[in-house]
């Protein structure tokens, strides 16, 4: 080889020909440098490395641990109850009406001059004298768990519905995505209020005296509108990866190895939409919560005295003129937690959809 | 038990039901009725332009798809829709696109290991192992990235990952369909070097799917030429590449590029004229005839059947 490279004639300085004697033969050891060019991470460390870069995204995540904390603590720390009247020393503060943040009654602030503890109002209390800090914690504790109940309950559905439609495909699918299509035409809105209110009344017989009573009809209309109507989303988005992954040559591939259908879904199908479905819920969240907060504002919502972030929000508005921070506090936590599930949401999709991947 | 013959395909036909109206299916024959044999250790090029029923052919003997008419034979039996899943351990594929034949979630240990799980072809997690790790060692590949995922690794090593799958269940007969095609000229002779290499090693029987006739008749014992679902030639991959008989065949051939340019002078080239015909809506009789010279009045109303030229070349055409 390299007395082949001496033979060759001098290269003509003005030539654009490529010098020859300029190039060396590669190593075995380059070569081997050569045989991979990226390092090696797993797809989970991969999108989670991306995932950290995103300053929007890293910032949600820390405000929701946040709000996840507080809600777990606060109800141990804060001395009061989110159904009951104040009470200072036993007897019932009947005086503790309206109270701005961080007032204090005139009962508290004789019994802090005998030298008692009395824990501070943060956001004052209500008309009916109940400390307004530990309501906006239970509303927001009850608006959370109802947007990831019913953002599960959608995934569920969804999920089953959409992969047996998109993997059995032909006229199974057909039928199903006109069923599909039918509730997507559906004015939602109309809907829930419409259901909401007849369920409502057909379910209060069926579910006196068992332990669903304590949750509310209204919350479980809730739960049964948001899942009838909100998984065709969920269930086109599955169907549409599904019949995607299902024409790559690799689940080709493991049918002609002999790969049973169970086989395909666990290993093939699943593991390569799972990351967008886990995505598509995380944004299914905030409008789960968004749902509950109108309804509980028309007064469909959570029953009382159980609050929510939207049923506060509806009896603010009696004393908005005199009291406006009644409407500010449960209205700022609501954005701020929409607004930051749609940003986690999208940093994980931007992290972890590979279509965008750079 | 052991036959002259690993492979025989017997009038195979695979029509695919197209929606043409509301109501209405029309039949888009990809493979009307096509017949070849392979012995073992021996390939099998099969040529032709895209889009007239190669892929089909290779999938419809694997039993991919549910073949409409026709027998397939191996090693002399019937195989089944019902026996298939015991031939899926002889009969393997290759696929033309090393991006999407490899799932971008697994391993290549667990891409290489999926057929063995299949099939359980292990009696420990340890022997699994040896046994994916030869395979990579066989294909070429450095053992070390067992553990590192296909979107890792350049165009042929993937092509050869796909290969160490295919091989895993050490079959007799492996569809290579256009398996070298998407890889660059520099690695398309490496990939198909090793091919032979491994037919000698494991004397496994190729039918090898191929748009290029020059990549063919490299690898090819015997060729096979397809236009719009039918096999029109057929013989010896020498004898199909210096007298090819068929119109078809001709042409294909005279647009194959020769490196000399004083012959290359000499061969005319044959241009075809149109396009080819839609499979939905053949032309009667001989399908080649809407494009073909020497067409006569008898090929648009009879279809040619392959026919014996001597030393086994089959030629399906009135005229030649
Ligand atoms: N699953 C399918 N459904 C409907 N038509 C198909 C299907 N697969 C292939 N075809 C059609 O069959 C014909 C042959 O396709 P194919 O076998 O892929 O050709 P080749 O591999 O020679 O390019 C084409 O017209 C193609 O459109
Ligand atoms: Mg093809």
């Amino acid at each position: 080889m390299e007395s082949n490279i001496e033979n060759m004639p001098k290269k003509n300085i003005f030539s654009a020909q490529i010098d020859v004697a300029k190039f060396e033969k590669a190593t075995e050891e380059e070569k081997r440098q050569q045989d991979v060019m990226s390092e090696s991470t797993t797809f989970f460390k991969d999108g989670m490395k991306r995932l950290m870069k995103n300053p929007l995204a890293v910032g949600s995540m820390i405000f929701l641990i946040l709000i996840v904390l507080v809600i777990l603590i606060a109800p141990k720390v804060v001395p009061y109850s989110y159904s009951q009247i104040n009470t200072v020393n036993g007897v019932r503060d009947k005086g503790a009406k309206n109270m701005k943040p961080f007032e204090y009654s005139e009962l508290e602030q004789k019994y802090m001059a005998e030298g008692g503890k009395v824990f501070p109002h943060i956001m004052g209390t209500d008309e009916q004298c109940r400390d307004y800090f530990i309501r906006v914690v239970y509303g927001t504790r009850v608006s959370l768990s109802i947007g990831l109940v019913a953002s599960v309950m959608v995934l569920i559905i969804g999920l089953l519905y959409g992969s047996i439609s998109g993997y059995f495909g032909g006229r199974v699918d057909l039928v199903m995505m006109r069923i599909v299509d039918i509730i997507y035409s559906l004015p939602d809105l109309l809907m829930v209020i419409l259901l909401s209110v007849v369920l409502g009344a057909t379910i209060t017989p069926l579910i006196e005296g068992t332990s669903l009573a304590k949750i509310g009809t209204n919350l479980i209309a809730l739960f049964i509108v948001y899942a009838l109507l909100y998984w065709v989303g969920m269930a086109r988005l599955v169907r549409g990866q599904i019949l995607t992954i299902k024409s790559n040559d690799y689940v080709l591939a493991a049918r002609a190895t002999g790969a049973k259908s169970g086989r395909i879904i666990r290993k093939h199908i699943i593991p390569n939409c799972i990351s967008v479905i886990f995505i598509s819920t995380a944004l299914q969240v905030p409008s789960a919560i968004f749902t509950e907060s109108y309804l509980s504002f028309l007064g469909l919502g959570v029953s009382a005295p159980m609050p929510s972030l939207g049923s506060l929000a509806n009896y603010a508005r009696e004393g908005l003129v005199s009291y406006p921070y009644k409407l500010i506090f449960p209205a700022v936590v609501i954005i701020l937690i929409v607004l930051s599930f749609n940003l986690l949401g999208d940093g994980l999709r931007d992290a972890f959809d590979p279509k965008l991947k750079k | 038990m052991n036959n002259e013959y690993l492979i025989e395909v017997e009038n195979l036909k695979q029509y695919f039901p197209i929606k043409t109206g509301f109501f209405k299916t029309t039949p888009l024959k990809a493979v009307d009725g096509v017949s070849f044999k392979i012995k073992p250790g021996e390939t099998l090029g099969l040529v032709g332009e895209s889009g007239c029923g190669k892929t089909t052919v290779g999938r419809s003997i694997l039993r991919l798809y549910e073949p409409t008419d026709g027998v397939v034979k191996y090693n002399g039996e019937i195989i089944t829709a019902s026996n298939m899943q015991e031939y899926r351990k002889h009969m393997q594929m290759v696929f033309q696109d090393p991006y999407s034949s490899l799932n971008p979630r697994m391993t290549v240990e667990d891409i290489i290991g999926e057929p063995l799980d299949v099939h359980k072809l292990y009696e420990n997690k340890a022997q699994r192992r040896e046994k994916i790790l030869s395979l990579m060692e066989l294909v070429g590949l450095n053992a070390e990235h067992a553990t590192r995922y296909a979107h890792e690794f350049s165009g042929g090593q993937r092509q050869r990952i796909g290969i160490a799958r295919a091989l895993a269940v050490d079959p007799k007969f492996i569809v290579c369909d256009e398996a070298v095609s998407a890889l660059d000229v520099s690695i398309q002779a490496q990939v198909i070097n090793m091919f032979e290499d491994l037919q000698q090693k494991l004397g496994v029987a190729y039918l090898f799917i191929a748009h290029d006739l020059l990549v063919v008749r490299h690898i090819s014992n015997r060729i096979a030429v397809m236009y719009l679902g039918r096999i029109v030639e057929v013989g010896d991959a020498d004898d199909v590449y210096e007298h090819p008989q068929h119109p078809y065949t001709e042409s294909l051939l005279s647009a194959v590029p020769i490196p000399d340019p004083i012959q290359a002078k000499e061969n005319k080239r044959i241009v075809l004229s149109g396009d080819v015909p839609s499979p939905m809506n053949m032309p009667t009789g001989c399908a080649f005839r809407t494009r073909c010279r020497y067409a006569t009045e008898r090929c648009a109303t009879e279809c040619p059947s392959l026919l014996d030229r001597g030393n086994g070349h089959e030629v399906a055409c009135f005229n030649r």
